[in-house]
Protein backbone atom coordinates (compact mmCIF):
# COMPACT_ATOMS: atom_id res chain seq x y z
CA UNK A 1 0.00 0.00 0.00
CA UNK A 2 1.12 3.60 -0.65
CA UNK A 3 2.87 5.81 1.93
CA UNK A 4 0.41 7.36 4.37
CA UNK A 5 -0.64 10.93 3.57
CA UNK A 6 -0.53 13.42 6.44
CA UNK A 7 -2.52 16.65 6.72
CA UNK A 8 0.75 18.61 6.79
CA UNK A 9 1.71 17.15 3.39
CA UNK A 10 -1.34 18.60 1.67
CA UNK A 11 -1.81 22.13 0.32
CA UNK A 12 -4.83 23.80 -1.19
CA UNK A 13 -4.65 23.39 -4.96
CA UNK A 14 -2.95 19.97 -4.80
CA UNK A 15 -4.21 17.29 -7.15
CA UNK A 16 -5.59 14.07 -5.66
CA UNK A 17 -3.66 11.13 -7.18
CA UNK A 18 -5.66 10.29 -10.35
CA UNK A 19 -7.20 6.81 -10.52
CA UNK A 20 -7.98 5.10 -13.86
CA UNK A 21 -11.01 2.84 -14.24
CA UNK A 22 -12.42 0.83 -17.14
CA UNK A 23 -16.15 0.08 -17.25
CA UNK A 24 -17.04 -3.11 -19.08
CA UNK A 25 -20.27 -5.05 -19.60
CA UNK A 26 -18.76 -7.67 -17.33
CA UNK A 27 -18.25 -5.10 -14.57
CA UNK A 28 -21.96 -4.23 -14.90
CA UNK A 29 -22.78 -7.89 -14.23
CA UNK A 30 -20.40 -8.10 -11.26
CA UNK A 31 -21.89 -4.90 -9.83
CA UNK A 32 -25.45 -6.15 -10.28
CA UNK A 33 -24.62 -9.28 -8.31
CA UNK A 34 -22.67 -7.42 -5.65
CA UNK A 35 -25.18 -4.62 -5.11
CA UNK A 36 -28.47 -6.39 -5.78
CA UNK A 37 -29.41 -3.79 -8.42
CA UNK A 38 -30.68 -5.90 -11.32
CA UNK A 39 -32.08 -3.02 -13.35
CA UNK A 40 -31.86 -4.14 -17.02
CA UNK A 41 -30.95 -0.56 -17.92
CA UNK A 42 -27.37 -1.70 -17.36
CA UNK A 43 -27.21 -4.92 -19.41
CA UNK A 44 -30.24 -5.27 -21.72
CA UNK A 45 -29.97 -3.49 -25.07
CA UNK A 46 -33.69 -3.26 -25.84
CA UNK A 47 -34.63 -2.11 -22.34
CA UNK A 48 -31.93 0.57 -22.38
CA UNK A 49 -33.19 1.82 -25.73
CA UNK A 50 -36.81 1.89 -24.50
CA UNK A 51 -35.70 3.95 -21.49
CA UNK A 52 -34.16 6.50 -23.84
CA UNK A 53 -30.48 5.98 -23.01
CA UNK A 54 -29.40 4.24 -26.24
CA UNK A 55 -27.24 1.37 -25.06
CA UNK A 56 -26.86 0.03 -21.50
CA UNK A 57 -25.26 2.59 -19.21
CA UNK A 58 -22.87 2.39 -16.29
CA UNK A 59 -24.72 2.45 -12.96
CA UNK A 60 -24.41 5.85 -11.32
CA UNK A 61 -23.75 4.12 -8.01
CA UNK A 62 -20.85 2.22 -9.54
CA UNK A 63 -19.26 5.51 -10.62
CA UNK A 64 -19.87 6.79 -7.12
CA UNK A 65 -17.84 3.90 -5.76
CA UNK A 66 -15.03 4.69 -8.20
CA UNK A 67 -14.88 8.17 -6.67
CA UNK A 68 -14.98 6.70 -3.15
CA UNK A 69 -12.04 4.52 -4.25
CA UNK A 70 -10.24 7.66 -5.47
CA UNK A 71 -10.48 9.20 -2.00
CA UNK A 72 -9.83 6.10 0.11
CA UNK A 73 -6.67 5.34 -1.90
CA UNK A 74 -5.41 8.90 -1.53
CA UNK A 75 -6.23 9.28 2.18
CA UNK A 76 -4.55 5.97 3.13
CA UNK A 77 -5.45 3.50 5.90
CA UNK A 78 -5.12 6.19 8.58
CA UNK A 79 -7.44 8.62 6.80
CA UNK A 80 -11.23 8.70 7.20
CA UNK A 81 -13.80 9.58 4.57
CA UNK A 82 -16.18 11.95 6.33
CA UNK A 83 -18.43 13.38 3.64
CA UNK A 84 -19.04 12.59 0.02
CA UNK A 85 -21.36 13.70 -2.76
CA UNK A 86 -21.63 13.23 -6.50
CA UNK A 87 -24.06 13.80 -9.37
CA UNK A 88 -24.53 11.34 -12.22
CA UNK A 89 -24.69 14.15 -14.73
CA UNK A 90 -23.63 12.50 -17.99
CA UNK A 91 -24.18 8.88 -18.96
CA UNK A 92 -21.30 6.52 -19.55
CA UNK A 93 -21.45 3.38 -21.68
CA UNK A 94 -19.25 0.40 -20.80
CA UNK A 95 -16.87 -1.37 -23.16
CA UNK A 96 -18.05 -4.68 -24.61
CA UNK A 97 -16.14 -7.88 -23.90
CA UNK A 98 -13.59 -9.42 -26.28
CA UNK A 99 -12.69 -12.52 -24.23
CA UNK A 100 -14.09 -13.99 -21.04
CA UNK A 101 -12.06 -11.50 -19.03
CA UNK A 102 -10.79 -8.75 -21.35
CA UNK A 103 -12.78 -5.94 -22.86
CA UNK A 104 -12.43 -4.54 -26.35
CA UNK A 105 -10.25 -1.47 -26.74
CA UNK A 106 -12.06 1.64 -25.72
CA UNK A 107 -12.12 4.51 -23.27
CA UNK A 108 -10.42 4.70 -19.90
CA UNK A 109 -12.19 6.80 -17.33
CA UNK A 110 -10.14 8.94 -14.97
CA UNK A 111 -11.16 9.76 -11.41
CA UNK A 112 -9.54 13.02 -10.36
CA UNK A 113 -9.72 15.57 -7.59
CA UNK A 114 -8.33 18.81 -6.30
CA UNK A 115 -7.85 20.03 -2.73
CA UNK A 116 -9.87 23.18 -2.22
CA UNK A 117 -9.64 23.72 1.54
CA UNK A 118 -7.71 22.41 4.53
CA UNK A 119 -8.77 23.23 8.07
CA UNK A 120 -9.01 22.02 11.66
CA UNK A 121 -12.21 21.42 13.61
CA UNK A 122 -11.61 20.40 17.22
CA UNK A 123 -9.19 17.46 17.04
CA UNK A 124 -9.89 16.67 13.41
CA UNK A 125 -7.64 17.77 10.53
CA UNK A 126 -9.84 18.03 7.47
CA UNK A 127 -9.43 18.45 3.74
CA UNK A 128 -12.24 19.33 1.31
CA UNK A 129 -11.84 18.26 -2.31
CA UNK A 130 -13.67 18.77 -5.57
CA UNK A 131 -13.73 15.43 -7.39
CA UNK A 132 -14.81 14.23 -10.82
CA UNK A 133 -14.80 11.41 -13.35
CA UNK A 134 -13.63 12.27 -16.85
CA UNK A 135 -14.67 9.99 -19.70
CA UNK A 136 -12.51 8.95 -22.64
CA UNK A 137 -13.04 12.36 -24.25
CA UNK A 138 -12.00 14.25 -21.12
CA UNK A 139 -15.61 15.35 -20.40
CA UNK A 140 -16.67 15.47 -16.78
CA UNK A 141 -19.49 12.94 -16.39
CA UNK A 142 -19.66 12.69 -12.61
CA UNK A 143 -18.75 15.79 -10.58
CA UNK A 144 -18.68 15.73 -6.80
CA UNK A 145 -17.12 16.71 -3.50
CA UNK A 146 -15.43 14.85 -0.67
CA UNK A 147 -14.16 15.65 2.81
CA UNK A 148 -11.49 13.48 4.44
CA UNK A 149 -9.93 13.53 7.90
CA UNK A 150 -6.18 13.00 7.65
CA UNK A 151 -3.74 12.05 10.39
CA UNK A 152 -1.56 14.88 11.64
CA UNK A 153 2.07 14.76 12.64
CA UNK A 154 1.07 16.94 15.59
CA UNK B 1 -47.06 21.87 -10.58
CA UNK B 2 -46.96 18.26 -9.43
CA UNK B 3 -50.36 16.84 -8.46
CA UNK B 4 -51.27 16.24 -4.84
CA UNK B 5 -51.34 12.50 -5.39
CA UNK B 6 -47.53 12.78 -5.74
CA UNK B 7 -46.67 15.64 -3.38
CA UNK B 8 -48.65 14.14 -0.49
CA UNK B 9 -45.76 11.69 -0.07
CA UNK B 10 -43.27 14.44 0.83
CA UNK B 11 -42.16 13.88 4.41
CA UNK B 12 -43.40 10.31 4.43
CA UNK B 13 -41.38 7.31 5.47
CA UNK B 14 -40.69 4.80 2.71
CA UNK B 15 -41.90 2.11 5.08
CA UNK B 16 -40.50 0.51 8.20
CA UNK B 17 -36.95 -0.37 9.11
CA UNK B 18 -34.82 -2.20 6.58
CA UNK B 19 -32.49 -4.66 8.29
CA UNK B 20 -29.22 -5.25 6.47
CA UNK B 21 -26.58 -7.75 7.48
CA UNK B 22 -23.13 -6.71 6.37
CA UNK B 23 -21.40 -9.94 5.48
CA UNK B 24 -17.67 -10.40 4.88
CA UNK B 25 -18.19 -12.10 1.51
CA UNK B 26 -20.60 -9.39 0.32
CA UNK B 27 -18.07 -6.68 1.16
CA UNK B 28 -15.38 -8.49 -0.81
CA UNK B 29 -17.65 -9.01 -3.83
CA UNK B 30 -18.68 -5.35 -3.76
CA UNK B 31 -15.07 -4.13 -3.68
CA UNK B 32 -14.08 -6.54 -6.47
CA UNK B 33 -16.95 -5.38 -8.67
CA UNK B 34 -15.46 -1.88 -8.85
CA UNK B 35 -11.82 -3.05 -9.00
CA UNK B 36 -10.97 -1.72 -5.52
CA UNK B 37 -8.13 -3.91 -4.16
CA UNK B 38 -7.99 -2.32 -0.67
CA UNK B 39 -6.95 -5.05 1.78
CA UNK B 40 -9.03 -3.49 4.59
CA UNK B 41 -12.09 -4.96 2.85
CA UNK B 42 -10.88 -8.55 2.46
CA UNK B 43 -7.65 -9.44 4.34
CA UNK B 44 -8.29 -10.46 7.97
CA UNK B 45 -4.69 -10.09 9.11
CA UNK B 46 -4.18 -6.76 7.36
CA UNK B 47 -7.41 -5.38 8.81
CA UNK B 48 -6.53 -6.67 12.30
CA UNK B 49 -3.28 -4.69 12.21
CA UNK B 50 -5.03 -1.52 11.03
CA UNK B 51 -6.71 1.16 13.14
CA UNK B 52 -10.01 -0.67 12.56
CA UNK B 53 -8.95 -3.98 14.11
CA UNK B 54 -11.21 -5.97 11.77
CA UNK B 55 -12.48 -6.05 8.20
CA UNK B 56 -14.51 -2.97 7.35
CA UNK B 57 -17.03 -2.35 4.63
CA UNK B 58 -16.42 -0.14 1.63
CA UNK B 59 -17.79 3.33 2.47
CA UNK B 60 -21.18 3.38 0.76
CA UNK B 61 -21.82 -0.36 1.11
CA UNK B 62 -24.34 -1.02 3.84
CA UNK B 63 -25.06 -4.66 3.11
CA UNK B 64 -26.77 -6.61 0.35
CA UNK B 65 -29.05 -5.80 -1.36
CA UNK B 66 -28.14 -2.12 -1.68
CA UNK B 67 -31.73 -0.95 -1.55
CA UNK B 68 -32.53 -3.26 1.33
CA UNK B 69 -35.70 -5.16 1.95
CA UNK B 70 -38.57 -3.31 3.58
CA UNK B 71 -40.13 -4.50 6.81
CA UNK B 72 -42.94 -6.15 4.85
CA UNK B 73 -40.50 -8.00 2.58
CA UNK B 74 -40.90 -5.71 -0.43
CA UNK B 75 -38.02 -3.90 -2.07
CA UNK B 76 -37.54 -0.18 -1.44
CA UNK B 77 -39.73 2.69 -2.57
CA UNK B 78 -43.41 3.43 -1.98
CA UNK B 79 -45.60 1.51 -4.47
CA UNK B 80 -48.44 4.07 -4.45
CA UNK B 81 -45.98 6.88 -5.11
CA UNK B 82 -44.33 5.00 -7.97
CA UNK B 83 -47.78 4.32 -9.44
CA UNK B 84 -48.77 7.99 -9.15
CA UNK B 85 -45.51 9.05 -10.81
CA UNK B 86 -46.02 6.57 -13.65
CA UNK B 87 -49.63 7.70 -14.14
CA UNK B 88 -48.48 11.30 -14.51
CA UNK B 89 -45.82 10.59 -17.11
CA UNK B 90 -42.87 10.19 -14.75
CA UNK B 91 -42.58 6.42 -15.09
CA UNK B 92 -38.93 6.13 -16.09
CA UNK B 93 -36.29 6.25 -13.38
CA UNK B 94 -32.70 7.41 -13.42
CA UNK B 95 -30.39 7.64 -10.46
CA UNK B 96 -29.38 11.31 -10.10
CA UNK B 97 -26.74 11.34 -7.40
CA UNK B 98 -25.87 10.63 -3.80
CA UNK B 99 -24.55 12.40 -0.71
CA UNK B 100 -23.13 10.67 2.32
CA UNK B 101 -22.00 11.69 5.76
CA UNK B 102 -20.10 8.94 7.61
CA UNK B 103 -19.99 8.82 11.40
CA UNK B 104 -18.35 5.51 12.25
CA UNK B 105 -17.03 2.51 10.32
CA UNK B 106 -19.27 -0.29 9.13
CA UNK B 107 -17.66 -3.63 9.93
CA UNK B 108 -18.07 -7.15 8.56
CA UNK B 109 -20.62 -8.78 10.85
CA UNK B 110 -22.58 -5.60 11.59
CA UNK B 111 -26.34 -5.55 11.30
CA UNK B 112 -27.63 -2.19 10.15
CA UNK B 113 -31.10 -0.71 10.43
CA UNK B 114 -31.97 1.72 7.65
CA UNK B 115 -34.93 4.07 7.68
CA UNK B 116 -35.78 6.44 4.84
CA UNK B 117 -38.20 9.22 4.14
CA UNK B 118 -39.05 11.31 1.10
CA UNK B 119 -37.40 14.68 1.69
CA UNK B 120 -38.76 16.44 -1.39
CA UNK B 121 -40.27 15.94 -4.83
CA UNK B 122 -40.06 18.84 -7.27
CA UNK B 123 -40.80 19.28 -10.94
CA UNK B 124 -38.16 20.65 -13.29
CA UNK B 125 -38.01 21.28 -17.00
CA UNK B 126 -35.17 19.33 -18.59
CA UNK B 127 -33.82 18.99 -22.13
CA UNK B 128 -36.06 15.98 -22.74
CA UNK B 129 -39.16 17.46 -21.07
CA UNK B 130 -40.61 17.61 -17.58
CA UNK B 131 -38.93 15.61 -14.82
CA UNK B 132 -39.73 14.98 -11.17
CA UNK B 133 -36.71 15.10 -8.88
CA UNK B 134 -37.13 13.02 -5.73
CA UNK B 135 -34.82 13.27 -2.76
CA UNK B 136 -34.80 10.43 -0.21
CA UNK B 137 -32.94 10.67 3.08
CA UNK B 138 -31.76 7.49 4.79
CA UNK B 139 -30.35 7.01 8.28
CA UNK B 140 -28.26 3.93 9.09
CA UNK B 141 -27.84 2.70 12.67
CA UNK B 142 -25.76 -0.32 13.67
CA UNK B 143 -26.67 -3.10 16.12
CA UNK B 144 -25.40 -0.95 19.04
CA UNK B 145 -27.72 1.90 18.08
CA UNK B 146 -24.77 4.00 16.85
CA UNK B 147 -25.42 6.35 13.95
CA UNK B 148 -23.23 4.99 11.19
CA UNK B 149 -24.15 7.13 8.20
CA UNK B 150 -26.69 9.40 6.60
CA UNK B 151 -27.44 9.32 2.90
CA UNK B 152 -29.36 11.64 0.62
CA UNK B 153 -30.17 10.11 -2.75
CA UNK B 154 -31.59 11.87 -5.79
CA UNK B 155 -33.85 10.02 -8.19
CA UNK B 156 -34.87 11.50 -11.53
CA UNK B 157 -38.34 10.48 -12.76
CA UNK B 158 -39.24 11.25 -16.36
Amino acid sequence: MAKQLYWEDVKEGDEVTPLPKVATRQMMVKWAGASGDFNPLHYDDSFAEAQGVGKPIVHGALKRQWLVNLMTTWMGDEGTLKKFSCLYRVMDHPRLMKTTSEPHDGPTWWCKGKVIKKYVEGDAHLVDCDIRIENGKGEVTTPGTATVILPSRG
Amino acid sequence: MLPEEITKFIGQSTGGIRVMEVEKGSIRRFAESVDDPNLLYCDEEYARNSKYGSIISVPGFFGWPAKGVRAGGQMGGIPELNAALAKNGFGRVLDGGMEYEFFCPVRAGDTLAATSFIKDITEVEGRTGKMAIMITETTYLNQNGDLVARARGTSIRR
